[in-house]
């Protein structure tokens, strides 16, 4: 492609990619899969059908440790971390003393007995150095942050992955979404997080390193799981109204307008205590001046990030913050931000593709129905 | 899928192909830049009528990651764009350089045609880029 590729780093599922067929570009410093010879569209059908693998092992995942490590996270995310339960997994956010968005994240309380004063977490891969190095800082003396570097990161996405990794660890099948365990898997020791970034069911699998390709090709002689690509992560994360860091949320939009205050507990709504806490809280009490929604054009066209919002007088309301082809809609679905007044769902608003004005409304996000998995419990 | 016209076809570095009929010239995007593409999606072609310059923007291919141009391998105005492309977009993977054309054009210069690559000059082309 171009000679940056010279600078990338390669995940230790490189070979695999390779050997797959995979079409392979740089994304956050790393070489990493776009799409294999299925192509981008049937490997997100296929995700929505089956089970897909990504590689994800860019993410940062790290551990927190110390005698008070709830109280240490809370004074830099909004989320409820002393609330966690045992094998709890939580997605919150890392943020600004303006109310901004470092980072989006998940962060796990491990199960295991002697790993009470722990907590687990993996954030985005373009967003680690500095995460990593901001959670180090700002919590020196209270808490010790290790990086997992030595782990790959496996996701199984899609309705038949529980069957699939049932058949290996028989105990994944039990799981809640957003709950975590340990276990072994083949013969490797692995943590399993029952969730995703596709709106399907699913787990996200650390790994040793020296084990990924082992695992991954194991987990791909399945005969329902197919390999995908960066390509399709992004079509189905939209289609689940997912964020993407870097796109939808960063240090310039808040929780609030972001649409994330159901990450925000009553408890921290009360108490604050994290970064931004005057902003954030002051927008959920007296609203936002602008929200994420979702839009659906109303054409055919696609709408790309950054394409320009305007109401009926041609007025300039927001723009597209991420949009592209739904292969599961079967049209054009995006994300973006609107002024408040424009963000109930229904509303008209047009979009301006290519100088042109095309017809588009707010719509409830996700386009395509989230399908996590809960036991009943009665 | 290459198919037996393709020895007639003049193509450009920005990878459309032209296959001249008559004073008239079909115009479409080649099989490699499908493939570099992926699916196809979506489809915007030229209303007859329409004046283009050599190089300039004549119509629109996305693919579910991304948009891109298709520009106008000579100068002319537009006699056709292919109607059916809008609603099967997909026949510009299965069929780029058949079915997958994307607009007739009446030449208004056909000399600028001299300036384009044939096929061996332009599977050299590509044969480097992918080098």
């Amino acid at each position: 492609m171009d000679q940056s590729q010279d600078h990338l780093k390669s995940t230790p599922l490189e070979s695999l990619h390779l050997a797959r067929g995979a079409k392979m570009v740089g994304f956050a410093g790393y070489s990493m899969p776009v799409q294999y010879p299925l192509g981008v569209l049937k490997e997100h059908l296929h995700t929505r059908a089956a089970a897909g693998l990504f590689d994800v092992s860019h993410m940062g995942q790290a551990e927190l440790v110390g005698d008070d490590v709830d109280k240490a996270m809370e004074t830099l995310v909004p989320g409820d971390i002393a609330d966690l339960k045992p094998g709890q997994i939580r997605y919150t956010v890392l943020t600004t003393p303006e109310g901004g968005i470092i980072d989006d994240l998940m962060i796990s309380r491990p199960a295991e007995s002697g790993r009470e004063k722990s907590l687990v977490l993996v954030v985005n891969a373009a967003c680690k150095e500095r995460d990593f190095a901001h959670i180090g800082a700002q919590l020196a003396g209270r808490a010790t942050l290790t990086r997992h570097d030595d782990a790959a990161l496996i996701a199984l996405q899609g309705p038949k992955a529980a069957d699939v990794l049932a058949r290996l660890v028989p105990a994944a099948a039990a799981m809640d979404f957003m709950t975590t365990r340990t276990d072994v898997l083949a013969n490797a020791p692995v943590r399993l997080f029952r969730s995703g970034y596709t709106g399907e069911d699913g787990y996200e699998i650390s790994v040793p390193n020296a084990e990924a390709v082992r695992i991954a090709e194991i987990l791909l002689n399945q005969p329902e799981v197919q390999p995908i690509g960066l390509g399709a992560r992004d079509s189905l994360r939209l289609e689940a109204g997912l964020c993407l860091y870097g796109s939808d949320i960063d240090t310039t939009t808040t929780p609030i307008e972001a649409s994330l205050a159901w990450t925000i507990s009553k408890r921290r709504r009360t108490e604050g205590g994290f970064p931004g806490a005057g902003k954030i809280l002051h927008q959920l009490a007296n609203g936002a001046p602008r929200k994420r929604v979702g839009i659906r054009p109303l054409g055919r066209a696609p709408a790309r990030g950054h394409t320009e919002i305007q109401d009926g007088n041609g007025r300039r309301i927001g723009e597209i913050t991420s949009g592209g082809f739904g292969p599961s809609v079967e049209g054009p679905v995006a994300m973006g931000y609107v002024e408040t007044a424009f963000s109930k769902v229904g509303t008209p608003l047009t979009l301006i593709v290519r100088g042109q004005a095309q017809a588009a409304q707010v719509e409830s996000l996700p386009f395509t129905p989230h399908h996590y998995f809960k036991t009943t419990r009665n | 899928m290459a198919n037996s016209n393709d020895a007639k076809l003049r193509y450009t570095k920005d990878h459309e192909w032209i296959r001249v009929e008559g004073a008239d010239a079909v115009v479409g995007i080649t099989d490699f830049a499908q493939s570099q593409l992926g699916d196809v999606v979506f489809v915007e072609v030229p209303a007859a009528g329409k004046a283009l310059k050599a190089g300039g923007e004549a119509a629109v291919v996305e693919s579910v990651k991304a948009a891109s141009e298709v520009y106008a391998p000579v100068s002319g105005t537009v006699v056709e764009g292919n109607a059916a492309l809008p609603d099967h977009p997909e026949t510009v993977n299965s069929d780029p350089t058949g079915a997958g054309w994307f607009f007739k054009l009446r030449l208004s210069n056909p000399s600028e045609l001299d300036g384009l690559m044939d096929k061996a000059a332009y599977e050299k082309f590509v044969a480097e880029l992918s080098a």
